[in-house]
């Protein structure tokens, strides 16, 4: 038995040291360094404190991106309650007594984007000029960017054989941006709850409002930081929880996989270091054996 | 004919086989309607929970069930224990088959399927930040490793001439030693610990019990242990299904390697939970806090009682503690991708029946290929020469 106990030992051995190696690697992964958001970033702020709930964003969005109807129970009326494959924004209200709010629910627009991050075919793009996140065709349907978006605002066509792209705000990427317009909900808004501009000047505005009108919001932007900071800010009366904006972590979800993944597969040394060994190995065993069954 | 492998001469149609074709063809059947009609009507997914069952069981739970043929590979190639060499077969044929399924897993959870061919144009649509691309070239690549790996079983079999055969095994040999074997060794190390890295980025919505940037390496460690478990079952099952002899004695030698693997898992995962400072959440976290105890007992139990003589003794324990850290390794990867992944709102999930029998259509369809090839190739050990 005593050579066997001998083998296991060895065994023991590697797997310790290969672990140490691995451990040591994967707790050296730095997170990958924060992206800062670029002068020519566009953005939108939205001020639930203005917000008369008139849902004309919900419409015009539509109408600007040619998106079908989410039908009510009797199929008469396009009334969505939530995002979905054909509603890309919504407006939701919030009742607390006789306080009420609203919240207009839609893509954010992050400064480091975790769907664009993890989409396998980069089809889900973040554009470096405007920081418009938008989704292109060669969309392989996987919802990878489902699963990793913190806001959960990605939408899939589940009712359909042969789905649409992955379908959410992109600004009117595709329409009105197209044509030197602003993004149709801003275009329509009849209050100036939601507006467009460069998401600098938006930040100092919403900044403004909160220092010009003390009492009247929670004095704090939502997305100037919150996963690294978003395009869309928002403002509000009520804590941005009670209205469904989550409280997250600043950092970005991408600067931790993305610093473990690049570090682990840094210049593909990892893999052509552990190729060769194999490779090694397996000839020399090849050799130790032939040698041996000679002997017998 | 190779005297180390033998083809086990029964008759193909029994009981059990049609059993199996009876649960594949109601897989079938949900499965074109999911192509007729479209992924929601046949499952629970929603925008909340895109990936389900089919991702969590059929991709990464049963990848991880098809490392056999990569521990043992590591066993016998890398570390030279050439006695487990007459294992090494039937684990990559569980291999090829659990791999090639969960590919087909993939073509039917895929909305676009037909943009597939995008994976083929690198230059062009390869986004390399992307855990899931590496994922997915790297499983393409290993599904066509493994099934080189079987070519010198195939050849055997097929119809040439003695000389031409001759000529093939010969270059197989060298095809197999210089590039295929390291390749067999290097491929899945990248992405089954990169299936853990799939979840890397969700740090808001998996539960910090369980996301740390030392999933991949927890991912890597239990999928070989597991290797080495399926290895276990898989043959002690073979045997009382085909009545030959149980490989006890080789099996109770690898069932050594399982407890060191479980032994060095647990070591990690608590050592990274403490290092987090996590160790308190452990027993405050409701529902999780039982996924997790019965997560970590389905490691440890096996792991350690594996370390006594006396439970490697007898096929029926070997099975059973086998078993069980198999179910261990399943049920961590269900906490990381299901159970303990929570996206918040008022989003639920229990997998449909219908998306069910697809997952078990196809995992009925992994043993049928099994049983046909084990009757037609010379697949599993020739026990009087391994025991000789």
């Amino acid at each position: 038995m005593k050579p066997v106990d001998n083998e296991r030992r060895k065994f023991l051995k590697k797997v310790g040291i290969t672990t140490a190696t691995a451990v040591g690697l994967s707790a050296g992964a730095k997170a990958r360094e924060k992206k800062e958001p670029k002068e020519t970033y566009y953005g939108m702020l939205y001020d639930s404190t203005r917000c008369v709930g008139c849902k004309t964003c919900m419409v015009a969005c539509k109408e600007a991106n040619n998106l079908p109807p989410d039908y009510d129970e009797e199929r008469l009326h396009d009334a969505p309650i939530d995002l979905s494959a054909n509603t890309r924004t919504v407006i939701k209200l919030y009742k607390e007594g006789d306080k009420h709010a609203y919240i207009k629910v839609q893509c954010m627009h992050c400064i480091d984007p975790s769907c664009v991050s993890v989409c396998p075919v980069g089809a889900m793009k973040k554009d470096p000029e405007t920081g418009v996140v938008y989704v292109d065709d060669s969309c392989l349907g996987c919802r990878y960017c489902q699963m990793a978006c913190p806001f959960n605002i990605p939408r899939f066509e589940w009712n359909s054989p042969i789905p649409k792209k992955i379908s959410k705000c992109d600004m009117c990427w595709f329409t009105n941006l197209k044509e030197g317009k602003q993004p149709a909900c801003c275009e329509v808004c009849p209050n100036e709850a939601i507006i467009f501009g460069k998401r600098e000047e938006l930040l100092e505005e919403a900044k403004r409002r909160i220092k010009e009108n003390p009492g009247r919001y929670v004095p704090r932007v939502y997305g100037e930081s919150e996963v690294g900071g978003t395009g869309v800010l928002y403002l509000a009366g009520v804590e941005f929880e009670k209205l469904g904006l989550p409280k997250l972590p600043m950092t970005a979800p991408p600067q931790v996989s993305e610093g473990v993944q690049h570090t682990v597969y840094k210049g593909f040394i990892a893999p052509i270091v552990l190729f060769s060994t194999v490779l090694a190995l397996n000839v020399r065993n090849r050799k130790k054996r032939e040698k041996e069954e000679k002997n017998e | 004919m190779s005297k180390e492998y033998t083809v086990v001469e029964r008759k193909l149609l029994t009981k059990p086989f049609m059993f199996f074709l009876l649960l594949f063809l109601v897989g079938v059947f949900f499965t074109i309607e999911r192509f007729l009609k479209g992924i929601g009507p046949v499952s629970a997914l929603s925008d909340g929970y895109p990936w389900g069952v089919w991702i969590t069981y059929d991709v990464v739970t049963g990848m991880a069930l098809a490392c056999g043929g990569y521990a043992l590979a590591i066993l016998v190639y890398a570390l030279n224990n050439w006695k487990f060499h007459p294992l090494v077969r039937s684990g990559l044929l569980t291999g090829a088959f659990g791999y090639t399924l969960g590919g087909l897993a993939v073509i039917i959870d895929l909305g676009r399927y037909w943009n597939l061919w995008e994976f083929f144009v690198p230059w062009k649509y390869w986004n390399v930040n992307s855990v899931l691309l590496e994922v997915a070239v790297c499983v393409m690549t290993y599904t066509t490793v493994l099934w080189i790996e079987l070519m010198p079983a195939i050849v055997e079999r097929l119809k040439m001439s003695e000389a031409t055969r001759e000529k093939v095994q010969k270059f197989l040999d060298k095809f197999l030693l210089y590039f295929i074997i390291p390749l067999g060794i290097t491929l899945p190390t990248m992405h089954q610990s990169s299936l853990g890295s799939l979840q890397l980025i969700s740090t808001v919505k998996l539960s910090p019990l369980w996301h740390t940037i030392l999933l991949p390496l927890l991912f890597l460690i239990s999928c070989i242990g597991m290797g080495y478990a399926i290895v276990v079952a898989e043959s002690l099952l073979s045997s009382l299904f085909f009545g030959r002899p149980y490989e006890t004695k080789l099996l109770k030698e690898l069932a050594k390697y399982v407890a060191i693997l479980g032994l060095v898992w647990i070591a990690v995962r608590f050592a990274d939970l403490a290092y987090r400072g996590q160790l308190g959440n452990v027993l405050h976290s409701g529902v999780l806090t039982l996924s997790f105890i019965i997560e970590i007992l389905l490691f440890a139990i096996p792991s350690i009682l594996f370390l006594f003589p006396k439970f490697r003794s007898t096929p029926r324990r070997l099975f059973l503690l086998a078993f069980m850290f198999l179910f261990g390794g399943c049920l961590y990867r269900f906490n990381v991708f299901l159970i303990a992944w929570d996206p918040g709102e008022t989003f639920v999930y229990f997998p449909s029946v219908p998306e069910l029998m697809i997952t078990i259509g196809i995992v009925s369809l992994e043993v049928l290929l099994y049983l046909i090839f084990v009757k037609t190739f010379p697949i599993l050990p020739n026990i009087h020469k391994s025991h000789g």
